[in-house]
């Protein structure tokens, strides 16, 4: 055997390995879900029954955790998308001097653990709603939404800080001295062009808040979402049933981490042949020929 | 709240807006560049208010504000609702110096218990840290610098799909896999390597493995994006000249990754060092790590100010490390947050 060829059996054998890992627990989890026996386990496995699932339907907190998680997800997106947008448009424009340090504040929240995160947001507005004496600002689903997106916000402006970095400024000059508004601008060139980011940033909002749990847990109070029934669930005790609605939970997951990517992969693959097209329309311009405009026209 | 936090709380926010408007039109009016327009001028009125709105209550009143106000009140004692703000109100280092020393009424000198959690804490996320450097590296380099396209296609979505799984899930997942009677402690019994059930849970590997798999695609995605731009040329290079496989990686693949690898390392450390999830299901009635302790000075002592002064130490060794990482791999925060 030559030393490539150990070499790739090697490789191939870690890669076995790593995925193992990474697949395995899960796996055993999901065939707890289908085994009739009452304890979760694989063996010996007694027989395939749906039973744990239909168990699910009848908890009625479970039920409730689901429809606040999802009205909080849905709260996220509206706020975390806006600010992160905000967020993402200062950052290109502010002045040099106050940029680290604007960028050291909007950026920390995704480096302080979220119990953290969680922890101050309680502490903050409860006095804020002692001081203002209004009670309805401490409620689990408002403090909840503000939590989440103290740190989600960052991870959209990421998202369309990395989209602004491609926009070509001369996009908006020739707007301006077309005789546009620096508002008209805004809404026919920036945000058209941000669009796709503006996707990809609603759904990582949604599933970064629909799994969030440290500082859920926190920010809740005596509310409830699904990852924190579910932790309530899982400390009591292990049950077959926290395997099917884990099984549940990741399907649901892993179909919006599906949808996701195959968006971005539509989207990379529309920029690629909207590149190429430029990339033509600019060699025939180059040629000499009235070539630009129809090839710009057909792009 | 108080007349002095009132002021300071409502005073600051207004502080800041009008310090970077006037380092805005002092920029604007000394400004080298001088076809740069207005930051009205170029966005029109309506963004603009939408942006410094925007802007200005996430960064304040959700982020600066709570953490301010945090710190606050972790120097204030636990007073009932009636007597806050009261003469009884005052600035103490009482839950600062609980974390140190405890009770006083316990007979230790020191708060053996939450120190040691502490610091085992650290010392444990710092190894899972390296740990998960050490199992994602060969993979990352495979698919950035070896694999084929669309063996790297099927790898990178194979990586995707169990990225969103709740840490929850992974730590029953792995408590399904490690309980006295779970599947690792059955196998073992009907292969005969053990006689009895070995309690994985009670002797911490459970958690400490839990941790490892949970932050594993933490570690593993920044660290691809780094190694995927460094330029092949590079390594066949460095091996023409007669280095060692070692020597290219060391001294080619790895400081050309080194802000995938500070970026990696932040992250993973900053989810353990805060884990909740992991240590409240895989843990044992022994067990210690902080983040429970944290959450019980909140749900079973009820002092929420000792909580917030347990959450800022916590929020110290963050911010510790993330400069240590800073220094060491000599990269910008910028790098890092990538």
């Amino acid at each position: 055997m030559s030393a490539r060829t150990v070499q790739r059996l090697m490789m191939g054998f870690y890669v076995v390995l790593f995925f193992g890992f990474l697949f395995g627990p899960l796996l055993v989890m999901a065939v707890t879900a289908v085994n009739t026996a009452q304890y979760p386990q694989v063996l010996p496995f007694e027989g395939f029954t749906l039973d744990w699932f239909v168990v699910l339907l009848d908890d009625r907190n479970l039920v409730d955790g689901i429809r606040n998680s999802i009205l909080i997800g849905v709260f996220v997106v509206l706020l975390s998308v806006p600010l992160g947008l905000a967020g993402a448009i200062v950052m290109t424009q502010i002045y040099d001097r106050a940029r680290s340090l604007y960028y050291l504040v909007v950026v920390s929240p995704v480096l302080t653990p979220g119990i953290i995160i969680g922890i101050s947001t309680v502490i903050f507005w409860r006095d804020v709603a002692d001081s203002i004496g209004s009670e309805s600002v401490y409620s689990g689903l408002f403090l909840a939404t503000l939590g989440q997106s103290t740190f989600i916000s960052a991870y959209c402006m990421l998202i369309f800080l990395s989209r602004l970095q491609r926009f070509d400024p001369s996009q908006r000059e020739a707007a301006l001295d077309l005789g546009a508004t620096h508002t008209q601008v805004f809404f026919h060139i920036l945000l058209p062009f941000l669009k796709p980011a503006v996707f990809s940033a609603a759904l990582i909002a949604f599933l970064s808040s629909f799994e969030n749990y440290n500082t859920t847990t926190f920010a809740i109070l005596a509310d409830k979402t699904l990852t924190t029934v579910l932790a309530g669930r899982v400390r009591q005790g292990t049950t077959p049933a926290i395997s099917a609605l884990a099984v549940l939970i990741i399907a649901i997951t892993l179909a919006g981490a599906v949808l996701y990517e195959v968006l971005r992969r539509i989207e990379q693959r529309r920029e690629q042949g909207r590149a190429k097209a430029a990339a033509m329309a600019e060699r025939a311009e180059v040629a000499g020929g009235l070539a630009p405009a129809a090839a710009l026209m057909s792009s | 709240m108080t007349g002095l936090r009132g002021v300071l709380f409502v005073g600051l926010p207004v502080a800041v807006i009008l310090g970077f408007w006037l380092l805005a039109r002092w920029e604007y009016r000394h400004g080298r560049d001088s076809h740069r327009q207005s930051f009205v001028a170029r966005n029109g009125w309506p963004v603009v208010a939408f942006v410094v709105a925007a802007v200005g209550f996430w960064a304040l009143v959700m982020i600066v504000l709570p953490q301010l106000y945090m710190v606050d009140f972790s120097f204030h004692p636990k007073l009932p609702p009636s007597q806050r703000g009261g003469p009884r109100d005052v600035y103490t280092l009482e839950n600062y110096r609980y974390f140190l020393f405890g009770s006083t009424r316990s007979t230790a000198s020191w708060n053996v218990t939450h120190i040691t959690a502490f610091w085992l804490t650290i010392a444990v996320s710092m190894c899972i840290t390296v740990l998960n450097f050490v199992i994602c590296y060969p993979l990352a380099y495979f698919m950035a610098q070896v694999g084929t396209g669309s063996q790297v296609r099927k790898l990178m979505l194979l990586l995707i799909i169990p990225y969103w799984v709740n840490e929850l899930l992974r730590a029953f997942a792995f408590n399904i896999l490690f309980g006295t009677s779970g599947v690792l402690n059955v196998i073992l019994l009907c292969t005969g390597v053990i006689a009895s059930p070995i309690d994985f849970i009670g002797q911490d590997i459970a958690l400490y493995s839990g941790l490892t798999y949970a932050y594993l695609l933490v570690m593993m995605f920044p660290l691809y994006n780094a190694l995927e731009s460094l330029d092949h040329n590079q390594i066949e290079a460095a091996r023409d000249l007669g280095a060692p496989w070692w020597h290219v990686h060391l001294h080619v693949v790895m400081p050309f990754a080194k802000p995938g690898i500070a970026s990696g390392c932040t992250l993973v450390f900053m989810l353990c060092a805060g884990a909740l999830a992991a240590p409240l299901v895989l843990g044992g009635p022994k067990t210690l790590w902080f983040t429970p302790i944290v959450y019980d000075r909140f749900y079973q002592a009820f002092n929420w100010n000792q909580g917030a002064a347990y959450a800022i130490v916590l929020l110290l060794t963050c911010i510790l490390f993330v400069m240590m990482v800073m220094r060491v791999f000599r990269v910008s925060l910028s790098e890092i947050t990538r």
